[in-house]
């Protein structure tokens, strides 16, 4: 009796051991900040290539570029691009390839929900651990009218390796030279103050949970979960909100001068409607691609992306790409080759 | 000793008694079977034997970079920062070290009290399916016991204990700060509903290793259940006991998801219970699959080897304690 | 002390005891109570059957984690299992002089080691040189946290087998190794597989090392090769999340997962009961 149940489930155990379905599982991992929009692209891509499989793990920008450069991964993602030192330790070269406009906005827990407003400088002091509580004077100098509590203010910053993190503090680098020089700019960075939150998912967990809490995050999380967004004053000095359009605004200039490798920052852009915390996200492929299947699945995917893809992006409050971006993208994509050859062949 | 049996034909294996050391002669196994499974057994010990090895030396040699580029510093460093690639681990054992403490502070009373009830004074009746309900608590996964800290525990906290103790007892350095929920004073009460379970189940054996006759004696000469225990089974398991405690703390110093979900995540050295921080186990499983730079892996890994170090120090010291109560019980007998 | 003191502190050392107990169960009570009381209302047939849905997309569930773990669990007893039996066996009727010393010694190093540790390890060995995650590093890092346990019960378990068997084996000509293998362990056999049931209860809520190798999948599985979606990974990931949805499946999956475990650990004590009577 014994040996035939032990039998039984190593036949059953055996039998789901075998691989659902004959596909190609392409594996990523990588940022947070665009998680919504690439589960959604995934899922609907899988409606036009039924043979394709991408998993995703959202494990941060760190993680994207650590694992597609010990190739464990078929593609990276990250909103922070990878520096020139990152490039060269990858075995072959990488190439990034934007895919969404997103927005990183400032978000809290207040009683009501009050919309604020917030000043680089101001922001940059709070993050610096300089400004400690919400009733602070340059706090309510620069929102007239809201009641702000004698609270203090719980900072919540991520903990793992992430892009939204490098967009951040590339902002606060640019527009506070204490910064700079204090802590600069990288996917992880050394905190002055504030809590650990895991991914964008943490960071918005935690604020949501925690009153008083003012944390960063990609704006489709801030909305996503009803959490109230901040205006920032941009390079032209107006305080803007972050939208869509705000966000293709701070996207205008650089679309024109956008570098081959697309590595290009967005914080503080020129222009009276930029919202000065916008960036590119990308995906981090390799320009040889190891094996061919799997390479033409990835190179079909991009092209639908950067075409078909964009439309889901207005839902999920992300900007599409700008049209001479895409041609640039198209251009790129057509150089992804296998052993020398393109995989795209004649499109 | 020459075996003058021919192979697998029958007759007894010499050199085998097994209730006598004294014969136990070493002679070559007569048969093919009996040579192929003493290679066998030997290999699966060398395996493992090579396995713990191997894993030592890989860390070692993960570690490396870090080691050559901090040296000793690494141990009084507070800095983490990926950065300007400065990394020091002090942050981490420190937290590690409060929050296990913190944690052995509610666990050891609570846990030896319970001990002391299971192996002593409960009904009979009760005391089996107690010490399963134990066994159940002890069972329950790491994340399920996070699950519940982020959920029930750190809103309790944040919403009514905390901003309590700060009024009570602000005026000491260990409860100022704002009341975020989560920070140490989570970790140390989640990993103590952890760690509580291992004191009381290894403490109930101690104490059940314990003769009777300790027992015997003592009640003959009038002595009430509590004092029986406090006099004859306490004082002849305290190795035991002692031991018992050092290998919860062996527990709690490896724990890794209930307190990364709780603590807070800052690498920090902050004297309030109120304040968030970070443990050695909490930092390798939020930044180790993001490490971008070789240094920073190899800072992370030598964290790594710190904890092994430790936990391994610990966990022998306690085996050792809790042996020696079954040891002596074991002398005595023979 | 006057007689009456004595026996009220009996009394109160009696009580606080008990109290101390409770306490220390109580968290059972209240985590599980917890957990069926949030759980229970995220449990539907979809949470068995389907994979989870796109981010903010509201329903999903978490088969593939469901049978993720059963995978990764029968894979570590496939890698553990012989290899802890036989090392179990060997400390226990070895007569070498110093290498039962060293694996026994080893063996309780190794069950010390906390498991993000030995996650590294096997991130080091399984997962960089095969550039991939898979479900059978996953299952090898589970494997190596089960080693200690199934050797320790074996060894246990095969010195209790009483000798008189053994002798009567032996002098009916039944070479050694025959002994071992038909007797000995056959005898011990629903102990150790009380103690692989432990095992595997343990290794089966592990999350920490599985966030480096079986590093979780969307999809069914897609081979052994393959990363792997994992019960304790899933919930890790939904309840670090603020999507309220996520938090409801994270609780069902809990509930799953710490409906698994009790039920092995229950069935455990079950084949012990009454089996081997004054072993403890």
């Amino acid at each position: 009796m014994k040996t035939l149940i032990v039998g039984l489930t190593l036949l059953v155990t055996g039998w789901l051991a075998q691989p659902a379905m004959a596909q190609s599982l392409i594996n990523g991992a990588g940022a947070t900040f665009p998680y919504p929009i690439y589960s959604k692209w995934f899922d609907e891509y899988a409606k036009v290539d039924p043979e394709a499989r991408f998993n995703y793990q959202s494990i941060g920008s760190g993680g994207g570029i650590k694992q597609i450069t010990a190739r464990t991964v078929d593609f990276g993602a990250t909103d922070g691009p990878m520096t020139d030192e990152q490039l060269k330790q990858a075995p072959s070269p990488l190439i990034h390839i934007p895919t969404v406009l997103g927005a990183v906005v400032a978000t809290y827990n207040l009683p009501g929900n009050p919309a604020l407003k917030f000043t680089p400088d101001v922001l940059a002091d709070i993050f610096l651990g300089k400004i400690t509580k919400w009733n602070d004077p340059r706090i309510v100098g620069a929102n007239p009218g809201i009641a702000l509590p004698d609270q203090p203010i719980v900072l919540v910053h991520r903990s793992d390796g992430s892009g939204t993190t490098y967009i951040w503090v590339d902002y606060l680098s640019k527009v506070s030279p204490e910064w700079q020089q204090k802590v600069g700019r990288g996917t992880s960075v050394n905190w002055p103050v504030g809590l650990g939150g895991k991914g964008n998912e943490g960071v918005s967990g935690q604020v949501k949970n925690t009153p008083g809490a003012l944390g960063y995050v990609e704006l489709a999380y801030a909305v996503k979960n009803k959490l109230p967004v901040a205006s920032i004053k941009n390079a032209a000095g107006k305080f803007i909100e972050p939208t869509i359009q705000t966000t293709t605004a701070a996207a205008a200039g650089a679309a024109k001068n956008m570098p081959a490798d697309f590595r290009v920052s967005l914080t503080n852009a020129p222009g009276d409607d930029a919202y000065p915390v916008a960036s590119f996200t990308w995906l981090l492929v390799y320009r040889d691609q190891p094996n061919e299947a799997k390479g033409r699945t990835i190179v079909k995917f991009l092209w639908w992306m950067s075409h078909e893809g964009q439309r889901y992006a207005d839902d999920l409050l992300y900007a599409p790409l700008p049209t001479q971006v895409v041609k640039q993208i198209e251009g790129t994509i057509k150089e992804i080759t296998y052993q020398g050859k393109p995989v795209m062949a004649a499109r | 000793m020459p075996n003058a049996l021919a192979r697998g034909t029958g007759g007894p294996v010499t050199g085998l008694s097994l209730s006598s050391a004294d014969v136990r002669a070493r002679a070559a196994p007569a048969n093919l079977g009996d040579r192929i499974l003493r290679v066998v057994l030997r290999g699966a010990a060398l395996s493992l034997v090579l396995l713990v090895v191997g894993m030592v030396a890989e860390m070692l040699l993960r570690a490396t970079p870090a080691i050559r580029a901090f040296g000793f510093s690494f141990l009084y460093t507070s800095t983490w920062d990926p950065v300007a690639e400065r990394f020091g681990a002090v942050p981490f054992v420190f937290g590690t070290l409060v929050s296990s403490l913190l944690a052995l502070l509610i666990a050891v009373p609570l846990g030896l009290g319970a001990a002391i009830y299971l192996a002593e004074l409960a009904p009979r009746w009760m005391r089996s399916p107690m010490a399963f309900l134990v066994e159940l608590v002890a069972a329950v996964p790491s994340v399920v016991y996070g699950l519940w800290g982020i959920f029930v525990l750190a809103p309790l906290l944040r919403t009514w204990v905390q901003p309590a103790l700060g009024k009570t007892l602000g005026f000491l350095p260990l409860f100022q700060g704002p009341p975020y929920g989560v920070g140490m004073l989570a970790a140390g009460i989640i990993l103590a509903i952890m760690v509580v379970p291992f004191i009381t189940a290894v403490g109930r054996e101690v104490l059940l290793a314990v003769p009777n006759t300790q027992r015997e004696a003592a009640l003959a000469l009038g002595a009430t259940r509590w004092e029986t225990t406090r006099i004859a089974v306490l004082r002849y398991g305290r190795s035991g006991l002692i031991g018992a405690i050092l290998l919860g703390l062996g527990r709690a110093l490896g724990e890794t998801m209930a307190v990364t979900m709780v603590i807070g995540n800052r690498p920090e050295v902050a004297m309030s219970l109120f304040a968030p921080g970070y443990t050695m186990a909490s930092v390798i499983a939020n930044e180790f699959s993001e490490a971008t730079s070789d240094l920073y892996l190899a800072a992370l890994v030598e964290i790594g080897l710190l904890l092994l170090v430790v936990t391994v120090i610990v966990n022998g010291f306690a085996r050792l304690l809790v042996w020696s109560v079954g040891g002596a019980v074991k002398a005595a007998r023979e | 002390m006057k007689a009456s003191a004595r026996r009220c502190v009996n009394v109160a050392m009696s009580a606080a005891t008990a109290l101390a107990a409770g306490l220390v169960v109580l968290p059972l009570l209240l985590v599980f109570g917890f957990l069926m009381y949030q759980g229970v209302m995220a449990l539907n047939v979809g949470f068995f059957t389907q994979l989870p849905k796109p981010v903010g997309e509201v329903g999903g569930g978490m088969a593939n984690a469901i049978v993720g773990t059963l995978i990764l669990v029968s894979l570590a007893a496939c890698l553990g299992l012989p290899l802890g039996i036989l090392g179990g066996l060997y400390l226990a009727e070895s007569r070498d002089r110093r290498l039962p010393w060293i694996a026994r010694f080893l063996a309780d190093v190794l069950n010390g080691v906390p498991s993000i540790v030995i996650g590294i390890f096997a991130y080091g060995v399984a997962v960089l040189p095969f550039r991939r995650f898979s479900a059978l590093a996953g299952g090898f890092a589970l494997a190596i946290i089960m080693l200690p346990i199934v050797i320790r019960t074996s060894e246990e378990l095969v010195r209790l087998v009483p000798s008189s068997m053994r002798e009567a084996a032996l002098a009916l000509g039944i070479p050694e190794w025959k002994v071992l293998l038909r007797i000995v362990l056959p005898t011990a056999r629903a102990g150790i597989i009380t103690g692989v049931m432990v095992a595997v209860a343990r290794v089966a809520g592990e999350t920490a090392p599985l966030l480096f190798t079986a590093f979780g999948n969307r999809f069914w599985h897609q081979g052994l090769d393959q990363p792997i979606a994992a019960l304790p990974l899933q919930i890790f990931a939904y309840a670090i999340s603020p999507y309220d949805d996520w938090h409801r499946q994270a609780w069902a999956g809990a509930l799953v997962l710490i409906g698994m475990v009790f039920v092995v650990s229950l069935a455990a004590r079950v084949v012990t009961s009454g089996r081997f009577t004054g072993v403890r």
